[in-house]
This record gives C-alpha cells, sequence and structure tokens, in this order.
C-alpha cells in the first residue's frame, strides 16, 4: 500500500510503486484535472505541486510522490491559485483549454515563489509547458495581471 | 420551401449586390437571406449543401426551463475555437437572455435532428449564424406569443426585454421562465413570421470584448467553459469515467499497410493489471478512417496497459505495406525536386508563359519545399467504447460524428442506428480528430468485453508516429520580369501527395479541393500564367491539417512573390499590390476553382480589394518602409482562404550567432461580419504562434517508411520563448460582405512572411521548411 496526500486528503492506494503519479491520480482515484500530453515531461499538461514544486506527475513514480500533492483541483481554494485562474478568465486565455490546468499549476507555482516576476522570468518558468492552440501570448499576460493583483499576498 | 420566379431574378442580377444594398435593414436582410438561403434539398452552396444541411427548429437548439434557466444545444465540435461560446452569444443575443442564466449543453452525433456537425473547413459559425438566429427569433415570437396569450392582449402588444416580456400598455411582465411551459406547447412559427432584432439592439454579437492588443476590455460574455477549464473540471476525452472502464492501448505497425505476422503476448499478460490482448484486424491500403490494425493490451489502468505494450513481442509482415516500406522523405524531396522540372497536368492557362519567359528581361526561379507534419493536438487522440446488446455508445473529442458512428458501425458490421456518438471537449483538433480511426479501434476492442466500457488511449508517440500527416510538398516556381521589373509570366509546378489517397486509389494529383485551396485561386494579374501539378505518390496516410493545401500554396507563392520583388528591386508592398492589380471581383471559376470552399462564388468571390486592403492595413499598422538596424528586418505575406482574407508582417530580429528573436507580429484580417471578435482575435494570436513553428520547428521525416520523431523532444513546436514577443491583430470592419472563415486562415500566410523577415533582416534566403538550424553561423 502507498500512502498519498492529495490536495489535503490522505489516500491509501494498492499500486505499483514504480506507476507514474499522474495515472494514479487521473486512473485510479479518479481525479481528471492533471492531463497526459507526453509522458516525458515535455510538455507540461500534468503538472502537480509537490510540497509547492510545480512537478511533472507522469514521470514521477508514485513512489517518490512523498510530500503534499496539490492539483488543479484544489487551485480555486488556494489564494494565489485563484487569482491566476481569475486573471486567466479575465484574459480570455484557454482556447481548447487541455493544456491550461498545468500551465495554471505551473504559473501559481512561479508566483509563489517570484511574486514579481519580470517577463524572462515568466518566459524561462513556462518554457516546458506547451500549448498547442498557441495562447502564450495572453498566458504572459495573465500571469504579469495576477502578479499586478498582488497574486502573492 | 420553393423558390420563387422574383428569387430567381433577383439572384441572377446579384445577390450580393443585392445583400449589400439591405445591410443595416435587419428584417429586410433576413428575407433576403431567407429566399437566397434556400432549402436544404435545393442548396448548391454553403450550409443547404453540407450533409444534414442547416436545421433552424427552435425546439432542437434552444430548451427553457421553468426558473429561467436557457440552454443552448450546440451542435459543432468544440475544439478551441470557442464556438460554444459563440453559437450562444447568437441565440442568446437574439433571444434576449440574461448571458448569466444562459448554458451551453453538447449535442450527441445526429445529423438527421442538428444538421450537418462536421467541423472542419471553418465553418461552423458562416453556417450556423443565420439558423441560430432564425431558431433563437422563433423562440423569442414564441414566448411573446405564450405572454399575449396569458395577459389576452395581441401579440404586437408585447415586447421582449432582458429575459422577460412585457407588456408595456399595461405595465405587466413575465420572466422567461414562467413562460416557457407554454410557450413551448405552442407551434414553431413559420420563417416568414421572424423579424431579426436591428443591429442596434444587439448586446453581444459583434461586440468587441477581452483583451484587445493589449488592453482589456471587459471579459463580458465570459466563455461557457472558461470556469470549467481553469479549475480542471472541463471533460475530454478521456475524462470521461464510466463504472468498470478497462484501459486499452495498441501496438500498430510501424509502416503504414504493415499486418501482425505473429504476436507471442505472454509476458504482456504477465504485467499486473493486464487483463486481455485483442488482435486488431487492419485495413487494406487506402485505410480510409479504418484502424490501421495491431495488437491492442487491455488493462486495469492506463499505466497497467501501456507497461503490457511494451512486453508485447510482435513480428511485422512488411508485404502489405509495398512501396511504403522503402519510403524515405528525404530520397523523396528530391524525386519531387526532379520531377518540379518537367510539365505536369495544365490545371490553369492564360497567354503563353514559355514565350514570355524566353523574352523576358529578367527571370525569377525557386523551388520551395514544405515537410509532413503532424497535428499533435495537446489531447491525444482518445475514446471510451461501450457495446452492449447491439449496441455501441461511444464518448469521444471527434470532429466529425457522423463519420465517426459511420466508421464504426460498418467496422463492426452494425447498422449506424444502434451506434450512439457522445460529443467531448476536444483538447485541440487541428484535423486531426476529423479522423475517427481511434474511436473505431475502442469499438473494436470493447467488442470483446460486452457491457463493459472500454478507455482506449493514444501515446504521444502514436499520436505523431500514426498521424494522418500533412502532405509533403515541392513547388516550383519561375517568372518573368520585364526591364522595369514588372511580372510578364508565372509558372508554378506543385507537387505533393493527395489527401484523395486515403480513400480511393492514389490519383497521384491533387483533387479541385485542394487545387482550389490558394494554387489556382491565385490572384496576381500577370499577362501570362501557367500552372501544373505533376504528380506526386503518397506513401503514408496523408490527412487534412489545419488549413490544409494552403499551407505550402501560401508559403511557395508568397515566398516567390518576395524574390520577384526583391529580383526587380522593388519594395515589396508596393510590388505585390502592383501584382494583385486594381481591386476587382475574381469569379473563381473564370480561374478554374469549381469549389470555392462549398462556398456561393456570387457571394464570395475572390476579392482583389479586400486583399489590398488587409496588406495596407498590416504594413501600416506595422509601419512597413521604416528604417531598421542591421539584423532586423519586417516580412509581409498575405493570402486568402476559407473565403477570409488574412495579411501579416513579422519584425524579426536575427543576432550575430544567428538567433531569431521574433519582435512583433501585425495580422489584419477581414472574414466580413464578425460575430465575436475577442474569439477572432484568440484564433488570429493562435495561427501565428502555430505558424511560427511551421516556419522554424516542425517536421516528421521518414526512413523506411517509419516517423523518425515520436515525441515533443524531436517533433518540435513552439514553446513560450518562441511567440513574438508582441502580437497585434487588425481586425477589418467589414459588415457587408459575406462571412468567411476564422478557425484556419490565419495560418497560411505566418510561415511565408516570417522567412521574408529573415530574408529582411540577413539577406538568407530560406526554400525549404522548416529554417531549423540554417540560421546558425557555422
Amino acid at each position: 500500500m502507498i500512502s498519498l496526500n492529495i490536495n489535503g486528503q490522505q489516500h491509501e492506494l494498492d499500486v505499483p510503486d514504480s506507476m507514474p503519479l499522474l495515472w494514479v491520480l487521473r486512473d485510479v482515484v479518479g481525479m481528471k484535472g492533471t492531463k497526459f500530453g507526453c509522458g516525458i515531461a515535455q510538455c507540461g499538461a500534468c503538472t502537480v505541486h509537490l510540497d509547492g514544486v510545480a512537478t511533472r506527475s507522469c514521470v514521477t513514480p508514485v513512489v517518490a510522490a512523498k510530500g503534499e500533492i496539490t492539483t488543479i483541483e484544489a487551485m480555486a481554494d488556494d489564494a494565489v491559485g485563484q487569482k491566476v485562474q481569475q486573471a486567466w478568465l479575465d484574459l480570455g486565455v484557454a482556447q481548447c483549454g487541455y493544456c491550461q490546468g498545468g500551465q495554471i499549476m505551473n504559473a501559481t507555482a512561479l508566483l509563489k515563489k517570484t511574486p514579481e516576476p519580470d517577463t524572462q522570468e515568466i518566459v524561462d518558468a513556462m518554457a516546458g509547458n506547451l500549448c498547442r492552440c498557441g495562447t502564450y501570448n495572453r498566458i504572459l499576460a495573465a500571469i504579469e495581471l495576477a502578479a499586478d493583483k498582488g497574486a502573492s499576498s | 420551401m420553393s423558390r420563387s420566379d422574383d428569387t430567381l431574378l433577383l439572384a441572377n442580377v446579384s445577390r450580393r449586390g443585392l445583400l449589400k444594398g439591405l445591410a443595416g435593414g435587419s428584417a429586410l436582410l433576413l428575407a433576403a437571406r431567407w429566399d437566397l438561403g434556400l432549402a436544404n434539398e435545393q442548396a448548391q452552396f454553403g450550409a443547404g449543401a453540407m450533409p444534414g444541411g442547416w436545421v433552424d427548429n427552435p425546439n432542437v437548439f434552444i430548451h427553457i426551463d421553468s426558473g429561467g434557466m436557457v440552454t443552448i444545444v450546440n451542435n459543432r465540435a468544440e475544439m478551441g475555437q470557442g464556438i460554444r461560446t459563440s453559437l450562444a452569444m447568437v441565440a442568446a443575443d437574439e433571444l434576449g437572455a440574461n448571458w448569466e442564466q444562459v448554458q451551453a449543453k453538447q449535442a450527441d452525433g445526429d445529423q438527421e435532428k442538428f444538421g450537418n456537425q462536421n467541423t472542419d473547413g471553418s465553418r461552423s459559425m458562416r453556417h450556423w449564424y443565420d439558423p441560430m438566429r432564425r431558431a433563437a427569433a422563433a423562440a423569442r415570437l414564441m414566448l411573446e406569443q405564450a405572454a399575449a396569450n396569458q395577459w389576452k392582449v395581441p401579440v404586437h402588444e408585447v415586447r421582449t426585454g432582458i429575459h422577460k416580456v412585457t407588456h408595456p400598455a399595461s405595465g405587466r411582465e413575465l420572466g422567461f421562465g414562467d413562460l416557457a411551459d407554454a410557450a413551448r406547447e405552442l407551434e414553431v412559427p413559420g420563417r416568414d413570421a421572424l423579424v431579426l432584432k436591428a443591429d442596434s439592439e444587439l448586446r453581444f454579437i459583434g461586440k468587441e470584448s477581452g483583451l484587445i492588443n493589449g488592453e482589456l476590455k471587459s471579459a463580458y460574455p465570459k466563455a461557457i467553459d472558461g470556469e470549467d477549464i481553469v479549475t480542471g473540471k472541463a471533460i475530454f476525452g478521456a475524462d470521461v469515467d464510466l463504472e468498470g472502464t478497462l484501459y486499452a492501448v495498441v501496438a500498430r505497425p510501424p509502416v503504414y499497410g504493415a499486418k501482425v505476422k505473429s504476436v507471442d503476448d505472454s509476458d504482456a499478460l504477465k504485467v499486473p493489471g493486464v487483463r486481455k490482448t485483442v488482435r486488431i484486424e487492419g485495413a487494406d491500403q487506402p485505410a480510409a478512417f479504418n484502424p490501421l490494425g495491431g495488437v491492442a493490451v487491455v488493462a486495469t489502468n492506463t499505466w497497467a496497459a501501456m507497461e503490457g505494450r511494451r512486453a508485447l513481442k510482435i513480428e511485422w509482415d512488411m508485404a502489405p505495406a509495398g512501396g511504403n516500406a522503402d519510403y524515405n522523405s528525404d530520397t523523396y524531396r528530391k524525386s519531387l525536386e526532379k520531377a518540379a522540372q518537367s510539365p505536369g497536368k495544365v490545371i490553369r492557362q492564360s497567354g503563353d508563359v514559355e514565350t514570355a519567359l524566353k523574352n523576358a528581361d529578367k527571370r525569377v526561379s525557386a523551388t520551395y519545399y514544405m515537410p509532413h507534419m503532424a497535428q499533435a493536438p495537446m489531447e491525444p487522440p482518445v475514446a471510451v467504447v461501450r457495446i452492449k446488446d447491439g449496441k455501441a455508445e461511444a464518448w469521444a473529442p471527434v470532429q466529425n460524428p457522423r463519420a465517426t458512428r459511420e466508421g464504426i458501425a460498418g467496422f463492426l458490421e452494425m447498422d449506424m442506428e444502434n451506434v450512439t456518438l457522445h460529443q467531448t471537449l476536444l483538447g485541440g483538433g487541428f484535423g486531426r480528430k476529423s479522423k475517427p480511426d481511434f474511436v473505431i479501434e475502442a469499438a473494436r476492442v470493447a467488442k470483446e468485453f460486452e457491457g463493459q466500457p472500454i478507455k482506449l488511449q493514444w501515446s504521444r508517440e502514436d499520436d505523431i508516429q500514426h498521424a494522418y500527416f500533412h502532405t509533403v510538398s515541392v513547388d516550383h516556381l519561375e517568372a518573368g520580369l520585364d526591364a522595369e521589373g514588372k511580372a510578364t509570366s508565372w509558372r508554378h509546378r506543385t507537387l505533393s501527395p493527395s489527401i484523395a489517397s486515403l480513400f480511393a486509389p492514389d490519383p497521384k494529383h491533387k483533387g479541385e479541393f485542394e487545387l482550389g485551396m490558394g494554387f489556382n485561386t491565385m490572384p496576381f494579374s500577370i499577362p501570362a500564367i501557367r500552372l501544373e501539378n505533376p504528380p506526386a505518390p503518397a506513401h503514408v496516410r496523408i490527412g487534412w491539417f489545419r488549413s490544409v493545401y494552403n499551407l505550402p500554396h501560401a508559403w511557395a507563392i508568397q515566398s516567390f512573390a518576395h524574390e520577384m520583388a526583391v529580383a526587380a528591386g522593388k519594395d515589396h508592398r508596393d510590388y505585390v499590390l502592383d501584382l494583385l492589380g486594381p481591386g476587382r471581383e475574381v469569379d473563381n471559376l473564370t480561374v478554374g476553382d469549381g469549389w470555392n470552399y462549398g462556398e456561393d462564388p456570387d457571394l464570395h468571390p475572390i476579392d482583389v480589394a479586400r486583399m489590398r486592403r488587409v496588406i495596407e492595413r498590416a504594413t501600416e499598422e506595422a509601419g512597413w518602409g521604416r528604417e531598421t538596424k542591421k539584423g532586423r528586418g519586417m516580412g509581409l505575406a498575405f493570402h486568402h482562404s476559407f473565403v477570409s482574407y488574412t495579411a501579416v508582417v513579422f519584425d524579426v530580429e536575427v543576432d550575430d550567432d544567428g538567433k531569431l528573436i521574433v519582435h512583433r507580429a501585425d495580422i489584419a484580417f477581414d472574414c466580413g461580419p464578425q460575430v465575436n471578435p475577442e474569439r477572432i482575435r484568440a484564433q488570429m494570436e493562435g495561427s501565428c504562434v502555430m505558424g511560427i513553428g511551421i516556419a522554424l520547428q516542425s517536421e516528421v521525416s521518414f526512413e523506411d517508411g517509419v516517423a523518425q520523431q515520436d515525441n515533443f523532444d524531436r517533433y518540435l513546436i513552439p514553446r513560450m520563448p518562441d511567440a513574438p514577443k508582441v502580437v497585434r491583430v487588425h481586425l477589418i470592419d467589414n459588415p457587408d460582405d459575406a462571412m468567411g472563415g476564422v478557425g484556419e486562415p490565419g495560418l497560411p500566410p505566418v510561415a511565408p512572411a516570417l522567412c521574408n523577415a529573415i530574408y529582411a533582416a540577413t539577406g538568407k534566403r530560406i526554400r525549404r521548411l522548416p529554417v531549423g538550424d540554417q540560421l546558425q553561423v557555422s
């Protein structure tokens, strides 16, 4: 049995140690907000927070997911996450929306660590998150908007 | 509906002139469009000519509950273009609904009930704007009638306000919810009874909201799916969660057409969680939408299925693949380049090109290459299917629900009436999900598990290696210029495999709809023109990729026009405006295009004035012609596609190390009337980024018939650092022309505009895509 702390809730799960956290979340726990995009940490659609650090769940063996796991489902209850989500809505960032959960998770982790990032810091931090619809300019603007609105406070 | 003699007469005069003359008087406009829209069975063009045509019955699309919640049924695939929001805006505006009390419900795949649902060709709004307004106008009239009946007053005395009906004379009012039950019982009014709202009464349609060129206007009306998306609640294909689901992945033949010779699944079955393997019969070539075949591994979760697949030992029979197993894309490119030196099937001809070329003062010649690409939507193909008691039920992110039902029924030899298709959100489509092979695979596996849902997931490797690839192309152009640099002749040979090869024995030549995507519709005014299409055989599954054959055609033509301007020593913008000639309407038929994106050439001619306008606007906004420092330059390209007009100007810099910086993009776009300008801007911004990837990064190459890229580490698509620092979208205010497409026309001019800018900055001419490391200083 593996014990996971997901969004503040404890889960005891009978899964192989090597199973990536992504598939545990999606297929075993049944939380579908975290997405599968590439399976090799190239696209960021599967981003969760592990003890506050943006982590690619598709290459994180569940046995290594010791600590507090936070997913997109919990962002509405997070002060910074909420501001990021609102900025996303205000600027109409999403097109198809499939990658945006991962984008928001990555952006929220960035703003928690760096409340007032400059443009280059945002671009560098977000470079690992792909969006095939090409919403990057709005993602950048939304992160700046969330930062302006004091996402850190 | 019958078509009166008067209508025919008017149509013969000029439908377009009639529409133009009536713009602004909405009631009349409706009447005019009504006659001209024609009943489905009579339509030659537009929505009515599509399979299933249009439907405007309010009872199909608009439901109001007694609490006043208005549900708009969306019959098109939502893949990021925002159609669920935009069509709901159309209906809500005409109805008079309060946006806070509007929700969208996705229609199941049912063409007989919902009309055409095939979401491709940038058609959703231009085909469904009128029917949705009519449906909503009819619903409003029914609400008004219900109120009039209750108040026992003539219906012309009542008015619709926001989410309510009022009787001004007596001051009475009733909410939509109060009237819904009674209204539903009424007969649907005839179309001749409908009066559309005047433009001045509209609250949503055509109104600018959102982020406009860096400035936030208002976030209203908010996107239908916005909150679900940012909170992780939106349901895409893989998010469908049914009790007792089993998970499947498939090992497919590495080469198109190969089949399983033998399989040893003993190790796979030992993987914890793996339940079973299933052989999937591969369809013979051409495969159309049928599965490629292979071996499915079914398990209790996706990971176990993937681990099981890794443990399969499969021997492939390459014989059925034929020549596909020898396909090498580099060798193929060279063979097309060679073939481009000889004449091909003549597609369009005016004047004597060969003589004009011989007599030219200067000749310009160039050959351009665009490689195969994979659509690679962020959501890889995925589907859930359950088969029970001879009936199949599918949940899937598909662009074409009808083809999905037909495909399942055909492959499993069932009656299509026994196949249900529930449409989920699409995590991107870009043409990949027009092809339902992945749903048919899921159905095939589900057949082995009576009553149990099968979720069949493609990995990214599956998606890139087994895409329906964008075609591969060589375009060879030659032009003659006179002493002043003016073009006297233009010869264009285009070579690329046809999508028709997916459905029928390979024709080796492009079909009408492929040539009509910017090849024979080339609008330049040159005395001698000869367009040829030498043969090009297909070796992989070729399929639609956003903008389709417009991509190579625009890439070649727009690059070459710039090369001509350089050879003539003229400013690029001035030169192409001269090439285009004066504003005029070109009948598609006169250039050999009988397709015209399925639209009436009378309503949608090739309008050179509109082409000129987007060029002028984009260049003006970009500050075209200003002095730039060394290593910096501007590039222009423009294109007409999906009956809309786009021009793009890039401002780029290439540093001493060959590193490209895209400072700014200015995009001018004319799609005629704009329904949801905020989403139009979003489509242009997204097209710009995707087009940068086409120019700089994206390529699937083949060796021995096997795709050499399989994930985002080697199949490169743009990331945030690749996006322009600034993107500005300039929408042309043009409510008078007929509505054009939005999702695709922004893409074709991006790659040539960027490469023209690279030339302006560096003097380096790009003729082979992607740019890759061609700018690197050796």
